[in-house]
This record gives structure tokens, sequence and C-alpha cells, in this order.
């Protein structure tokens, strides 16, 4: 139920992978919006501040997710050889291009050695602060791998559809239930 | 040589009389970081935002006999910026304001001084800011000057100016009125070469 199998995968990998698909959708979303509100707006504190939080929380999920994939089995791909190592490639840049997005916004904020308020719970504190113009270079790194991962999110989604509709393989669905994950092959 | 040097500048010291020191030029301290580029504007019309240029460099001709014979020039890397605040340092270099990326340095070159009283004058310039040039007026002060502990000599001033930021084309509309103007201030010690 919780963990993966060879055929499938637990009810942890995909509850990790749905909650990350949601929050990098709705941060990308919500990243975009802010930073074009004018300084009288509502939203000009409150939409940084719902940003940071939720990231920090997405990049501390993330790293839990990274060392629970790592170990735990993953299901076996499916497709071609080809299809294979894309997917095999693609999933590891989905996570290198997170942890940058993600490591990068820490280091936006952090920049002048104040830690990251999540919330009202606690706060993250700054590690790395005060290199040369760290605010403007970690936002140049924030926004292109942001554009990056969601073009790679976009490629994702489509090649899941194609492996249900086109190939009527389970990939799709054994990332939704772990009962319903059948062996097809 | 730099026996005969001292010897000269002993021998000077002693026999000619003080008013008749020379224009020397002088590097200004940013080693040492005896040499500050601040600026404050408005908040809201309710308090103000403090910040820095923490990079730059500069140096200035200075005789104590004829100052409006005096001279400065400042370089100040733009990118250095500090407020305290990186995600407001990130805002402030956009190109919503200093646009720091196309316009990463910012100059200012004396064109003339005058003698407004003892130890004070108004220094005009080209300031560069954000790519534009505009000729200032700022009001400096000779704080002191002398020999320090370590063997150099020192001059030190202190400056300040408003400038209208609409001037060297930023746009301050989306803001209050009293934030379309900031104080610039600046003070330096130099070191005589």
């Amino acid at each position: 139920m919780w963990r993966n199998t060879p055929s499938g995968w637990g009810l942890t990998s995909i509850v990790l992978h749905w909650l990350s698909a949601i929050a990098v959708v709705g941060l990308f979303v919500l990243g975009w919006w802010m930073t074009g509100l004018g300084y009288y707006d509502d939203w000009y504190y409150l939409g940084p501040w719902w940003h940071r939080s939720i990231g920090m929380l997405l990049l501390g999920l993330t790293v839990l997710r990274l060392i629970w994939r790592g170990c735990q089995p993953s299901p076996e791909a499916h497709g071609q050889r080809f299809e294979r190592l894309s997917a095999h490639l693609g999933h590891i840049a989905l996570y290198a291009l997170m942890l940058l997005v993600l490591v990068s916004g820490y280091l936006i904020s952090t920049a002048d050695g104040s830690g990251i308020q999540v919330f009202d719970w606690f706060e993250v504190p700054a590690v790395v602060s005060g290199i040369r113009n760290q605010a403007t270079l970690a936002g140049l790194v924030h926004w292109y791998a942001s554009l990056v991962l969601i073009a790679l999110a976009a490629g994702h989604t489509l090649a899941a559809l194609k492996h249900h509709f086109i190939d009527r393989q389970d990939t799709l669905i054994r990332m939704i239930s772990p009962s319903l994950s059948r062996r097809e092959r | 040589m730099l026996k005969r040097t001292a010897l000269a500048a002993l021998t000077a010291a002693t026999v000619i009389p003080m008013t008749q020191a020379q224009a020397a030029d002088y590097v200004i301290d940013t080693e040492g970081q005896h040499a500050f580029v601040q600026f404050k504007i408005s908040h809201l019309g309710y308090s103000y935002i403090l910040g820095t240029f923490e990079e730059f460099s500069g140096e200035f001709s200075y005789d104590p006999e004829d100052v409006e014979s005096s001279s400065v020039s400042v370089d100040v890397d733009v990118n250095s910026l500090n407020t305290n605040h990186g995600e407001r340092d990130k805002h402030i270099l956009s190109d919503d304001f200093l646009n720091a990326s196309e316009y990463p340095e910012a100059t200012f070159r004396s064109t003339g001084f005058t003698r407004t009283g003892e130890g004070e004058g108004e220094l005009e310039g080209d300031l560069t800011l954000h790519g534009e040039t505009r000729s200032i007026t700022m009001d400096v002060e000779h704080v002191g000057g002398g020999e320090d502990p370590w063997g150099d000599y020192r001059q030190g001033f202190e400056g300040t100016t408003t400038l209208a930021l609409e001037d060297f084309g930023i746009d301050m509309s989306d803001f209050p009125e009293v934030m379309h103007e900031l104080e610039l201030y600046v003070t330096f010690e130099g070191i005589r070469q």
C-alpha cells in the first residue's frame, strides 16, 4: 500500500508526486503573477509570503521524496528502450531542476543574511549570503530554471498521456492508485 | 630616491610657510573602508530607506590654498547596492529602477568647485546614473585632514545632494511624490599619493 513494488507506486510516492505537481504549477503561476503586481496591490507582500512559504515546504518535501525514491524500488518503466532511457533522463532532470529552482529561490530571499519565515510556523535560516549581487544572480537562475522546469513538466505530462491513451499502458494509472496498477507485459 | 623625496618634503615643510602647500592627488581609501556612498529615500512618506553602494573607487586632487582647482572622480559599481533586504536590492537593481545589468556603473566627474565659506563649497560635476548624464551640484565640506598613525597623509570630506530620479530616467510615477527624489550622501578619506 505505502511502499513501491516492481509493478506500481506505493501511496507514499503517489502522494509525494501529486503534492509536488500541484505545488510546482501553483508556485509557477503565483510567481509569474506576483512579480507583476504593483506596489499598492493588496497581494504585493502576501503573494511572496505564500510563494516563499510553499517553496520552502516543497524543498523539504522534495528532499524527503528523493530519500524515499532512493531507498524504495521503482516500478519497471514501460515503452521501448529509447523511451525508457529518455524517461529516466527526463525524471533526473525534473528532480535536478526542482532543486535548482527551489534553492535559487531560497538564495534570493536569504541574500541579506535573514532567514525565510515559513507561514508563521518556523524560520529557515540563511546559510549562504553576501555573495556579490546574490539576489539578482539567484533571481536570474530562478526565473530561467522555472521556465525550463515548466516546459519539462509539460513534456512529462504529455508523455504520461501518450502512455495512457496511445500505448494503453498503466503508466498514468499506477501514479494514481496503488490498487489499480496492473501488469500488461 | 625615497630619502631625497622625504628630505625635500621635510625641507618644504619647514622652510616654506604652511600657506604655500601644493595641490596633491589623493586616492579614496576604499580599501580601508573609510569611504561611503549612501542614499536616503522616503518610503511612502512614512520613514526612510537607507542604502549603500559597497563597491566604488575614486580619486581627487586637492589644494587647501586653491580649493577652486579641486577635482574629484568616482566610479560606483551599481550592483554592489545594499539596503539590508535581498529581495528589495534585487528589485531596485532590476529594470524597474536602476537596470544594473544594462548600466552597471555610475560615475561622477567634477567640473568645477565654488568656495562658499571656510572649508565649504559647492562641487559641480557630471553624474552618470542609469545611463543618463546630468550636471549636479553637491554641497561639500572639508571634514579634516592630516597625518594618519600609519605614515600616510589623508584628507576627508563629505557631501550631499538631492537627485530627482526622473532626471536620470528612473520612473517613480507609481509612487508618492515624496519618493521621487533621494538624498545622496558621500563621505571619504583620500590617501595622498
